[in-house]
């Protein structure tokens, strides 16, 4: 067992180090140092402008170590991220890591309850659907998952702060204020919107998780024993299509904390998803890598969690 | 080579690819009884998707000569699209509401009043003639991205499914490096490190696709390589090659074709997002849902370029999402209905 948490722990470290690779490959060689001054600095930039401007954030060292081993961007690339020193923007020097540990507040304040209550409508909805599968009920549910699949969530977003905002005048339309007792009036609006423009897929979802569940031989024989649909439902069908559902669920969880860039730069909260639209808006390249970088090392980590836990429910993983 | 010509000989060779694959269709019994079988269940759904193919495919189509908009103007002189021809001496100065016969604002009357079926935008151009053209880069964003992804997908996937050991390590590797990156972060990765433009953010969903498609492509070649009818041909003193072309590619083609159709949907609401980030591509429903954002805080509110742009959108997700779901319950045997 321990033998096989390592090796997968191993396999996570080995990944995160190919996305460093893979992101200094896009960031420094695909997008030279050059290429990044001149997008900061615009069309009308001299070679001077860009030979300071590269000196002044650290981009005028060689590339690669057989250039320079002592001082040369692949090491510290590699060092600086894997030892959480962010550096400075690109754009503002201001400190990357403190502006993360500032927003990861709002971004959690919003994703955690838009998180818990999709879950909990969508697990809801789709049983109540599985339910009634087969009959007409089952099949205008589907329609409406696959109708709502295909609006943009541009258009979510736009439709209900046109029409909730504008119209009828309810919520502020944009903006956050960390204060415990105002901050719902914030939140409320883009927790509904980012609930129902993903609860058609994962509904879908879960709803074929259950019909396939409900067609195995275990259900049969639970309805031969005598067992009532709903307890069916409720007992044998959740529980077994819980492993599926709960892979798709962790390896969600690690978007709690970068956060939904629509959502917060529509509604103006000042969370990780703002920080990285600023980032592109800007050319922010510095930022760009560290959000990339953070996004991919809580991926792995779901992913190694999730294996780690089903080894411990399931022996038969172990083998592989 | 002109943009133009280049359009013009994509198409034909579209055209040509289209025709060759009625022909195969026709003559192997398991695809005409699939897409039979599609026709019977989703019939309204082909038929959309039908026609957004035909709009592109006729905006593709372009030539140089005839008259430009109010009757000469250096638009006689670019190459103008046959949707465009359709289009020809509508320009109006600004915004005006559909099918009015005076501008929105200022009441000046109109070039061609009462021809603007959806109105005109900021710039006077035509809503319905720029929603028409957004159908062509929808599907060119999804075109491209295939002749991308799938390619790449059945190589690798194929290539470490089959043959397995370091090269399956290797190729399975990159793959979950990709993969964990998260999608939308890896798409902007890749745009903002090529840059903006139509063939970047082709590329850039290309790579993102394929990740997802030669995981699934892997799999099911695993899977594929144990059967008996491969060991038999294995047994038989088939070269690899050959077991690889013809018994393994076309048992993943029908999982192929699911997984891209499915796919597709997402491509398209990816470069909607990517549009409002302002990496998109140029002339999509995503830009102009964006640009129209604005317009909706104008008052009075001119809301049709916002509905003309989403409609389509809607419409064409719609239409393809119904086609993927009935696709996926034909040719996957696991979703075989109990009583079928």
């Amino acid at each position: 067992m321990l033998a096989y948490v390592i090796r997968r722990l191993a396999y996570g470290a080995l990944v995160v180090l190919g996305v460093l690779l893979f992101l200094f490959v896009l960031f420094f060689t695909v997008a030279t140092p050059d290429d990044i001054a001149r997008r900061a600095l615009g069309d009308k930039a001299t070679p001077e402008m860009i030979d300071t401007w590269k000196a002044n954030h650290g981009y005028d060292r060689p590339l690669w170590p057989w250039q320079d081993p002592s001082d040369n961007l692949l090491v510290s690339h590699y060092t600086s991220l894997l030892g959480f020193d962010f550096g400075r923007s690109d754009v503002d020097d201001a400190p990357i890591g403190q502006r993360i540990r500032e927003g990861m507040g709002p971004s959690l304040a919003l994703t955690v309850p838009m998180f818990v209550i999709g879950l909990g409508l969508g697990l809801l909805l789709s049983l109540f659907v599985a339910f009634f599968r087969e009959t007409y009920i089952d099949r205008a549910g589907v329609f409406l998952c696959v109708l709502g699949m295909s609006v943009s969530i541009l258009l979510y977003i736009i439709g209900a702060q046109v029409l909730i905002a504008q119209l009828l005048r309810w919520y502020p339309i944009s903006g956050f204020d960390p204060d415990p007792d105002v901050v719902a009036r914030f939140l409320i609006l883009p927790i509904v919107v980012g609930v129902v423009s993903s609860v058609g897929s994962d509904v879908r979802f879960y709803r074929t998780v259950f019909v396939e569940e409900s067609s195995r031989d275990y259900v049969r024989t639970a309805r031969a024993k005598g067992a009532g649909e709903l307890r069916v439902m409720a007992q044998h069908v959740l529980r077994n299509g819980m492993i599926p559902i709960l892979t798709r669920v962790v390896l969600a969880i690690p978007f709690l904390f970068t956060g939904s860039l629509l959502l917060e730069s529509f509604f103006g909260i000042p969370g990780l998803g703002s920080i990285t639209v600023d980032a592109i808006r800007g050319n922010d390249f510095a930022t760009l890598r560290v959000m990339v970088y953070i996004g991919a090392l809580l991926f792995v980590l779901g992913q190694v969690l999730t294996d780690v836990s089903y080894s411990l429910a399931d022996p038969r993983v172990r083998l592989e | 080579m002109e943009a133009h010509v280049f359009s013009n000989l994509a198409v034909v060779v579209l055209l040509a690819l289209g025709a060759a694959t009625v022909v195969f269709v026709r003559r192997n019994r398991l695809w005409s009884e699939a897409l039979a079988e599609l026709w019977r269940r989703r019939r309204f759904s082909v038929l959309v998707v039908g026609l957004y193919v035909l709009i592109a495919l006729l905006d593709s189509i372009a030539w140089v000569g005839g008259t430009g908009a109010n009757g000469a103007s250096i638009e006689a002189f670019e190459a103008r699209s046959v949707i465009d021809r359709l289009f020809a001496g509508t320009r109006e100065s600004s915004y005006s509401a559909p099918l009015a016969d005076h501008a929105f604002y200022g009441g000046k009357p109109l070039e061609a009043p009462g021809t603007h079926l959806l109105g005109t935008d900021i710039l006077g151009r035509d809503v319905l003639h720029r929603t028409l053209k957004g159908a062509r880069v929808a599907l060119l964003i999804g075109g491209v991205t295939t002749l991308i992804a799938i390619p790449l997908a059945l190589l690798f996937g194929v290539t470490a499914g089959y043959f397995g050991g370091r090269l399956d390590d290797a190729v399975f590797f990159v793959m979950s490096t990709l993969a964990s990156i998260p999608g939308l972060l890896l798409l902007i990765a890749l745009i903002m490190a090529l840059g903006k433009g139509t063939w970047q953010v082709c590329l850039a969903l290309g790579v993102t696709g394929w990740v997802g498609l030669s995981r699934v492509v892997r799999g099911e070649t695993l899977k594929l390589r144990e059967l008996d009818y491969v060991q038999a041909a294995r047994a038989l003193g088939v070269s690899e090659l050959r077991i690889v072309v013809r018994h393994v590619i076309p048992n993943l083609m029908h999982l192929v074709i699911i997984t891209f159709v499915l796919m597709f949907s997402g491509l398209v609401l990816s470069e909607a997002i990517l549009a409002w980030l302002g990496i998109g591509v140029d002339g999509s429903w995503g830009q102009m849902i964006d640009q129209a954002r604005d317009e909706l805080s104008r008052v009075p509110v001119v809301w049709w370029n916002l509905t003309a742009a989403a409609a389509a959108l809607f419409g064409l997700l719609l239409a393809v999402n119904f086609v993927g779901d009935a696709l996926r319950d034909i040719l996957d045997p696991r979703t075989l209905r109990e009583d079928g």
